[in-house]
């Protein structure tokens, strides 16, 4: 039994049907409701609701109080390799860019950390593309090892591995697996990604289960905006969210919300998402869901990220670099793609500040996930 | 006064040090209610950083740290976790939280006991965040535990104390003080608590989510005194009718 069972019995089409033929009636039903199911969260979704954008603001606010309080996490990536044997044509890693690529050494890696803890960062993510010949589950593991005692969290976004190497990265201290299933379009899937290991739509969609499996402590969920209809994709999303909240109900969950950025050689979005439209999704995710963090990366722009911050964001990047050695060792290597808000910490923190919230660096000891 | 494991508190409000918009505001909120104890995340304090703005307020406001071991998910975590806050608070006193699920953020009955009986014999003053489960609350006595801390309703929910019935239990049935912790979203359910006779009451998110948190900490603080007098006082008990005549038991006055 994995998420596949449940996913083989709904169709994209019938889905696409039932949330456009959501009214005004049933976003009011879904804003008055005590328990939301993923109907409600059809309704938050719809078109339907763009007119109820204020009440859903008000709600999500109110609702993400309640739970986290006024306070933002932050985290900053750390990007170990841009080697890629995959195509995905909306990423700048993608093996088709005949470019120069990098991994960085473990003397570099350390150094990379180093910049960032000085900024003051204790919650950060290790990110590679997926080259199995250089950059698999041994090499991660050793990057994990190097950075276990400098961090409070370290949580990785890598390409898909065995229930086996999410264990061993578990016992290593990895607190947090990211995947991105992309796009839940399974035709669409395969046209995004014609070459390599990614193409594989089911083991990707399987993914969560196995990090589930293996007991990490927080999962983190998401769908690339701008690939295909965003409102199919996120209920994908949180049907997936649902179903893994049942089955692996010791974890946490997170869901981001990227949206396709400029980046070296790739394909302009075939959907754009307006910041409108992304603070709907926003809110009607934590309307829908009170208890999961939900992040917003520094893809997104100032002005956006000026404003997001009592909407129902828990945690934030800032000062991000995407790609390996960003940060100090090789700033100029090739990046997956251009950061939008590239303001420091030290802004970001002094903005959240401003918002009358209180910027968290640690919300966890990793000594507690080793020992 | 509260005697908990033979300290004396004089005031039954402990609160939590989480959800605050800022250190100053929370430092604000505790001066404000009085307390004289505060829980504080384990998971939140870094001791490597030269400075902990979180720390800082709290060693400023001169009350009791009481570190927690929120987001452990068993015995075996939360007893490392108990170690580490000893370490880098110097205090024994631990309020343990262990609980898996992250959605409801319900305590596991099972660890906890596993934990309480662990900690009690190294020396901890241990108290337990716990379901409203009479058995449990023996259960853990036995274990050594310094309190019970039953749940009013879920953490955060706001929504007082759904659990009354067992709580009535718990109290009756204690030899060890009897605090209530979750669930208390505004001061009446804090009163509430205190008139049915809980020892003391553990409030955050009603403080912390407060828009005017330092008011809304006063007013918890005077609800809890309130509570407590009415309990000594001894409330009257609700009477559902008038009755002048007694129709029944007439005869027996012929």
């Amino acid at each position: 039994m994995s998420f596949k069972n449940i996913f083989g019995t709904r169709s994209w089409d019938d889905q696409k049907k039932s949330i456009y033929s959501k009214t005004s009636a049933d976003v009011e039903r879904a804003l008055a409701s005590k328990k939301r199911t993923s109907e409600d969260f059809k309704a938050l979704l719809s078109p339907a609701a763009a007119g109820y954008l204020e009440q859903m603001a008000k709600l999500s606010h109110e609702l993400s109080i309640k739970r986290f309080g006024k306070t933002i996490q932050l985290y900053a990536p750390l990007y170990l390799s841009n080697e890629c044997n995959n195509i995905c044509t909306y990423c700048g890693f993608s093996l088709g860019n005949k470019v120069k690529r990098k991994t960085l050494t473990d003397e570099e890696i350390l150094q990379e950390a180093a910049y960032l803890k000085n900024q003051g960062f204790n919650h950060i993510l290790l990110v590679t593309g997926e080259a199995n010949h250089s950059v698999h589950a041994a090499y991660i593991r050793q990057a994990v090892d190097l950075l276990r005692a400098q961090f409070a969290t370290i949580s990785i976004e890598v390409q898909p591995l065995e229930t086996a190497e999410y264990k061993t990265l578990h016992e290593a201290g990895a607190h947090s697996v990211l995947v991105y299933q992309e796009t839940y379009h399974q035709e669409v899937y395969k046209q995004y990604h014609p070459k390599g290991k990614k193409s594989n739509f089911d083991y990707r969609l399987e993914t969560p289960d196995r990090v589930g499996q293996a007991g990490i402590h927080k999962i983190g969920l998401g769908i690339l905006l701008g690939l295909e209809d965003w409102r199919v994709d996120s209920l994908f999303c949180a049907l997936h969210l649902e179903y893994l909240q049942k089955t692996y109900w010791q974890t946490r969950y997170s869901v981001s919300f990227p949206r396709m950025r400029p980046a070296e050689g790739i394909i302009a979005p075939n959907v754009i998402v307006t910041d409108r439209e992304l603070v709907q999704l926003l809110c009607a995710y934590r309307i829908f869901q009170e208890d999961i963090e939900l992040s917003i990366s520094t893809r997104e722009s100032e002005h956006l990220r000026n404003h997001i911050i009592p909407l129902g964001a828990t945690s934030m990047s800032a000062g991000s670099r995407t790609n390996p050695g960003g940060y100090t060792v090789e700033p100029g290597s090739l990046e997956q793609f251009e950061i939008c808000d590239d303001r420091s910490l030290e802004d970001i923190s002094t903005l959240i500040k401003k918002a009358g919230y209180e910027p968290v660096y640690k919300d966890w000891d990793n000594r507690l996930s080793i020992c | 006064m509260l005697n908990i494991a033979g300290h004396l508190f004089s005031s039954r409000l402990f609160l939590g040090s989480g959800k605050y918009g800022s250190s100053q505001e929370m430092y604000e909120s505790i001066i404000a209610s009085g307390t004289e104890m505060v829980t504080v995340a384990l998971k939140r304090i870094d001791t490597d950083a030269p400075a902990d703005d979180l720390l800082d307020a709290l060693k400023k406001a001169n009350v009791r740290l009481w570190p927690n071991t929120s987001g452990v998910r068993n015995a075996k975590e939360a007893v490392f976790a108990a170690q580490l806050a000893r370490e880098a608070l110097e205090t024994n006193w631990i309020k343990l939280e262990i609980h898996p699920d992250p959605r409801y953020l319900m305590p596991d009955p099972i660890e906890t006991l596993k934990a309480t009986e662990e900690l009690a014999k190294m020396g901890f003053i241990v108290l337990p965040y716990i379901h409203a489960d009479p058995v449990l609350c023996k259960r853990l006595e036995d274990a050594g535990t310094a309190a019970v801390m039953p749940l009013g309703s879920p953490i955060g929910s706001n929504k007082g104390l759904k659990t009354e019935d067992f709580l009535e239990i718990i109290i009756e049935q204690s030899k060890v003080p009897v605090i209530v912790d979750a669930g208390i979203g505004s001061p009446s359910h804090a009163a509430k608590a205190m008139e049915m006779g809980a020892d003391a009451v553990l409030v955050n998110t009603a403080i912390a989510s407060s828009k005017q948190s330092m008011e809304m900490a006063i007013a918890f603080k005077h609800a809890v005194t309130a509570g407590r007098i009415a309990y000594r006082a001894g409330l009257p008990g609700i009477r559902h009718a008038a009755s002048a005549t007694s129709p029944l038991t007439d005869f027996l006055n012929g």
